[in-house]
C-alpha cells in the first residue's frame, strides 16, 4: 500500500487544555478519509499540524515521507491545503490570487498560466476570474480556496470543510471533483455533514475531545446503528460523558 | 528565491490595489514639502542643499512607516491568510524577507517621488548632489530600520491599532535615544547607558549621511539593526502564527 500521509501520536496542548490527544492514522493513495467530529473536537487543529502550520506538542506527521516540521518545505510541495474558512487576499482578483499561489509554488511563464487555467476550469471559476475575491459570494470564495489547493496537482489533499457554504449543486460538483481526483491521491476532508461521508469517503475517522473514537470504512460506520446521525451522536456524546468527571 | 520574489511582488501590488499607496504617498509628499519650505526655511537659508528636508523625513517616517507595517502581519492573522501563506512551500524567512523588502521598495518609491525638490535646488543654485544622494540613502536606511521594527511588532498582534502604537513607540525610542535630552539625563545618572543610547540612536547615525558622509560603520549599524529586527520578526511569526 502506498502510504502518503502518516500521523503518529500527534498531540497538541494549549496550556492545560488538550485539543488533540495522541492521534495516529495513515492514509494511502486512493483513499478519501472523512474526518468527522463535533465543533471543537480538534479537527482543524489536527489538520493545521499536518499542514505544518501548527507545531505539535508531541508526535509527528509525514507527507510523502517528509516530516512536516523538519522538512517542511519539501512536505508542503506535495500538499494541497484548504485552511478552515478558505482564507484569500480580498483585494486580489481570482486569477491574480491563483497566479500568486502558482508563482510561490515555482510555476512560471506559460506553465503558470496553464495550471491556473486548469484549476479555474475544474472549480468553474472562469466567469469570475477578473473579479476581486472580496466581491464574490461565499461559495465562490470556497472554490477559490479549493482551486488554490489543487493547482499544483498535489499527491496529498487536506481540505478543511471544503463544502461549507456551498449550495446543493456546488456541493455535488465538489464531491464529483473529489471523486475524480481520488484514485491518484490521498485525501482527507473534514466535515460535519454526515451525508458527505457516505457520498464520497472510503473511510471515516471520528474524533471527539481530541481522541480518535472510530476509524473504519464508511459502510462499517453506517452499519453500527440505524443511521449515521445516530452513530455519530452515540460516538461523540457517549465519549463526552466518559470524559466528564462524575459530578 | 522565486517564492520570495512572488511574495514581494504580491505585497507591493497590494499597496497599489488599495488606497494605502495613494494616501501614504500624497501625505508624505505634502508634509515633507510643506515642512521643508515653511519650518525648514528652505528659501531663507540661502544655501542650495536639502538639509531641512533630510532633517524632517526621519520624523515623518516615524509616524508613516508604522502605518505601513501595522498591517503587514496583523492583517494576515486577522484574515487567516497567514495559514495559507505559511503552508505554501516557502521557508518562513522568505516570507518575512519578501514582505519586508516589498514595504521597503514602497518607501523607496515614496522617497523617489520627492525628486522635484532635487530639481528645485539644482535650478536655484549649485548643490553638491553627492551630499543629496547620501542624504537620500540615509533616509532609505532609516525607513528600513523603522520597517523592520514595525513588521516585528506587527507579527506579535492581530490588532492593527496596537501594532501601530507599539511600532511608533519603539521607533521613537531609537530615534530619540541620541537626543541631548535623553543623553544628558542619562549621563548625569547612568553614564554607561548614555553611551549605549548614543550608539543605538538612529538620528545620530543619520547625521553623517545628511552631511554627505557615508560611513561604513553607519551602514553596518543599519544592516545589523534591520537584521536583528527581521530575526525577531521571524521568531514572533513562528511563535504566534497560530494564536
Amino acid at each position: 500500500m502506498d502510504v502518503l500521509i502518516e500521523i503518529e501520536r500527534l498531540t497538541k496542548r494549549f496550556g492545560s487544555f488538550t485539543a488533540v490527544d495522541d492521534v495516529s492514522f495513515t492514509v494511502a493513495r486512493g483513499e478519501v478519509v472523512g474526518f468527522l467530529g463535533p465543533n471543537g473536537a480538534g479537527k482543524s487543529t489536527t489538520m493545521r499540524m499536518v499542514a505544518g502550520f501548527m507545531q505539535p506538542t508531541a508526535g509527528t506527521a509525514r507527507i510523502c515521507g517528509h516530516d512536516v516540521q523538519d522538512a517542511a518545505v519539501a512536505a508542503r510541495r506535495h500538499l494541497g491545503f484548504l485552511p478552515e474558512g478558505a482564507p484569500t487576499y480580498p483585494e486580489m482578483t481570482v486569477e491574480g490570487f491563483l497566479s500568486f499561489c502558482a508563482a510561490v509554488r515555482g510555476f512560471s511563464g506559460s506553465d503558470r498560466r496553464q495550471v491556473v487555467h486548469d484549476a479555474m476550469t475544474v472549480t468553474a471559476l472562469e466567469d469570475v476570474r477578473l473579479q476581486p475575491v472580496e466581491t464574490l459570494s461565499k461559495g465562490f470564495k470556497r472554490r477559490v480556496g479549493l482551486a488554490q489547493a489543487l493547482l499544483h496537482d498535489p499527491a496529498v489533499l487536506v481540505l478543511d470543510e471544503p463544502t461549507d457554504g456551498l449550495d446543493p449543486n456546488q456541493k455535488h460538483d465538489v464531491r464529483r471533483l473529489i471523486e475524480m481526483l481520488s484514485p491518484k491521491k490521498a485525501i482527507v476532508i473534514s466535515t460535519h455533514i454526515l451525508e458527505e461521508v457516505g457520498a464520497i469517503c472510503s473511510r471515516a475517522i471520528v474524533i471527539s475531545h481530541g481522541k480518535v473514537v472510530a476509524d473504519e470504512s464508511a459502510a462499517a460506520l453506517a452499519a453500527r446503528g440505524p443511521s449515521l446521525d445516530q452513530v455519530f451522536r452515540d460516538l461523540t456524546v457517549a465519549h463526552a460523558a466518559d470524559m466528564e468527571p462524575a459530578a | 528565491m522565486t517564492a520570495m520574489l512572488a511574495i514581494f511582488r504580491r505585497e507591493l501590488a497590494a499597496y497599489f490595489a488599495t488606497p494605502v499607496a495613494v494616501v501614504f504617498i500624497v501625505i508624505f509628499l505634502v508634509m515633507s514639502g510643506t515642512l521643508t519650505f515653511t519650518l525648514g526655511g528652505f528659501f531663507a537659508r540661502g544655501t542650495a542643499d536639502l538639509q531641512p528636508f533630510f532633517s524632517f523625513v526621519p520624523w515623518l517616517f516615524l509616524f508613516l512607516v508604522p502605518a505601513i507595517t501595522m498591517r503587514l502581519w496583523a492583517e494576515e492573522r486577522r484574515l487567516g491568510t497567514i495559514e495559507l501563506l505559511l503552508t505554501l512551500p516557502v521557508a518562513q524567512w522568505q516570507a518575512v524577507l519578501g514582505k519586508f523588502l516589498a514595504a521597503w521598495a514602497f518607501c523607496a518609491i515614496a522617497l523617489a517621488l520627492t525628486f522635484p525638490l532635487v530639481i528645485t535646488v539644482n535650478v536655484l543654485g549649485n548643490p553638491d548632489n553627492g551630499v543629496i544622494a547620501a542624504g537620500y540613502l540615509g533616509c532609505l536606511l532609516v525607513a528600513g530600520a523603522y520597517l523592520a521594527v514595525g513588521s516585528a511588532v506587527s507579527a506579535l498582534t492581530r490588532n492593527q491599532v496596537i501594532a501601530f502604537v507599539l511600532a511608533v513607540a519603539v521607533c521613537f525610542l531609537f530615534a530619540a535615544a541620541g537626543s541631548p535630552i535623553v543623553t544628558e539625563f542619562l549621563s548625569l545618572r547612568v553614564p554607561m547607558l548614555a553611551e549605549i543610547a548614543r550608539g543605538l540612536s538612529i538620528s545620530d547615525r543619520l547625521g553623517g549621511f545628511s552631511r554627505g558622509v557615508v560611513g561604513l560603520r553607519d551602514i553596518v549599524f543599519f544592516a545589523a539593526f534591520i537584521g536583528f529586527w527581521l530575526f525577531a520578526n521571524g521568531v514572533a511569526v513562528d511563535h504566534r502564527k497560530a494564536d
